[in-house]
């Protein structure tokens, strides 16, 4: 059959987003459809936990509306998800029935949240956070004096801890592990934000494991094995994220958790890309480790990169990983990967902000996790994103020196 | 047009941003690296974040957030997810003081 002429993106996030203006910022006038299975234009999901929380009610983090989307000749179809893609045909079909025939595919379809399984966690006081309506049926049981328990202490839980205790509500976090934040930052910055979580009056419990649920008719119980019952008005569980790839593997796509890319963002099969929380891709700053990210920059990035690939620029995606997360008036930054025999050297900054670096048994620069006020080691993080881009390693004296530059290690030859 | 005196000349580093605030707005004054002084608002025009802790890399002003660039000597954005210019103010140095044109 002839090919189809024209582009299509599924996904309504940041990477969808920036790959539709991408793909006519890069030249291409043909048509573009954006298609997502959500009412909105595509919107920015950090807000989500934070200000949309706390400012309630506060207007959506759109990044686009139509009248923009239409400037663009972008072809908007909203609340009408992707069914089935059949790439032999270059054909996507919608839950409406309607096909949509594609040169280029792009897939950016996020991640969901991983649900609980515990019996009771069917309850409708069970909420997960994803979406603008999943965070506004959290902020509308919010009001002062509420008690929302939250199941995971991860950064969506803590995140949505710190807006409820801004609002006034009695919050409680049940983490099964030892300490919050466990996968994510080391041990030295975990305390620092479980510490401030505590002065701000969450009820943290680690090494806490629930056996079940129980809902009545105005509350719900969190059971653990240890006896204790926590009774509140809502929980909220941020237990991690699945990416979300069944269109892409009912299509025939390679998958290793997340959708297979390569360095350039095409899938196993070359007119489709992917991009964002859903795919995993080498990076090629640590030998090609095969990674999948949930984070704000790498969807952003990805959905530009996937545009110029889609249109045949051959453009790879060479990112270092970073992630943000502010809780009160703190905001942590972390940059790289940092690997299991990593040494850490750490950095003080002054009004008790500090950065921990990961160096490689080899002395190279791996990765940081920094936390202070405001954004206190932005500075720096990003520095050290371009350390690390370079391959550089640092004298341990001057990472460890608050009032060393880092700027001058970058500009240092080789 | 006030002219306002903001800091000591040396108080910037070469290639560095420092936060001024004045009458309830903040601005973001900068030193280049060949020791020219220029200034901005404060605030990115994304999302309102500070400039001060953002990375100054040549004439170039970074946010820390979500590294929206802009040209600090034009107030020119340069590149997403930043769209609008930065307004920018006229700065002088007078006997070792950096001074700014509040508009």
């Amino acid at each position: 059959m002839a090919r189809p002429h024209g582009m299509v993106i599924i996904g309504g996030g940041i990477a969808a987003s920036r790959a539709a203006n991408a793909l006519r910022d890069g030249g291409w006038n043909g048509p573009i459809t954006l298609v997502s299975d959500e009412k909105h234009v595509p919107y920015d999901r950090p807000p989500l936990s934070k200000s949309f929380v706390t400012d309630a009610p506060a207007p959506a983090p759109y990044l686009t509306d139509i009248a923009a989307l239409a400037a663009i000749d972008v072809n908007f179809i909203n609340a009408n998800a992707a069914t089935r893609i059949d790439p032999k045909a270059w054909t996507v079909w919608l839950s409406d029935g309607q096909s949509l025939p594609y040169e280029k595919l792009l897939i950016a379809t996020g991640a969901q949240p991983r649900r609980l399984t515990l019996p009771g966690s069917e309850s409708a006081r069970v909420h997960y956070l994803r979406t603008i309506e999943d965070s506004l049926a959290i902020s509308g049981q919010l009001k002062a004096g509420a008690h929302m328990i939250v199941i995971g202490g991860g950064f969506i839980g803590l995140e949505i801890a710190c807006s409820a205790r801004n609002l006034g509500a009695r919050v409680t976090v049940i983490e099964g592990l030892p300490r919050i934040l466990s996968r994510g930052v080391p041990h030295e910055i975990a305390e620092v934000v479980a510490s401030r979580h505590r002065q701000e009056g969450v009820a943290l419990h680690c090494n806490a494991k629930i056996t079940h649920l129980v809902e009545s008719d105005d509350a719900i119980s969190v059971m653990l094995a240890d006896g204790q019952t926590i009774t509140g008005d809502l929980v909220v569980a941020g237990i991690g994220a699945q990416p979300a790839t069944d269109l892409a593997s009912n299509a025939g796509l390679a998958i290793e958790n997340g959708i297979r890319v390569d360095s350039y963002l095409q899938t196993s099969d070359p007119d489709i890309f992917a991009a964002g929380d859903c795919v995993s891709f080498p990076l090629a700053a640590y030998e090609n480790t095969r990674v999948r990210l949930e984070s704000w920059r790498n969807a952003q990035d990805q959905g530009v990169v996937a545009a110029a690939n889609m249109l045949g620029k051959q453009q790879a995606y060479e990112a270092i990983p970073w992630f943000w997360s502010d809780q009160y008036d703190l905001s942590l930054q972390i940059v790289g990967l940092r690997g299991a025999q990593d040494r850490s050297i750490r950095r003080d900054l002054g009004n008790d902000a500090f950065i921990l670096f990961h160096l490689d048994p080899a002395g190279r620069l791996s990765g940081a996790s920094g936390i202070g006020v405001g954004n206190a080691v932005a500075r720096d993080i990003r520095l050290t994103e371009m350390l690390i881009a370079k391959g550089a390693k640092p004298p341990e004296e001057v990472l460890a020196d608050g009032k060393a530059s880092l700027k001058a290690l970058l500009r240092q030859p080789g | 047009m006030p002219w306002i005196s903001a800091c000591e000349a040396d108080e910037i580093d070469a290639e560095d941003v420092m936060r001024f605030d004045h009458d309830g707005h903040t601005y973001a004054l900068y030193r280049s690296p060949d020791d020219k002084y220029y200034a901005t608002d404060g605030l990115c025009t994304h999302e309102q974040v500070h400039l001060c802790d953002g990375l100054v890399m040549d004439n170039i002003i970074e946010c820390p957030k979500h590294n929206g660039r802009f040209d600090y000597t034009t107030g020119a954005p340069k590149g997403a997810p930043v769209c609008v210019a930065l307004k920018t103010y006229n700065v002088k140095v007078e006997a070792g003081m950096v001074l700014i044109e509040i508009a």
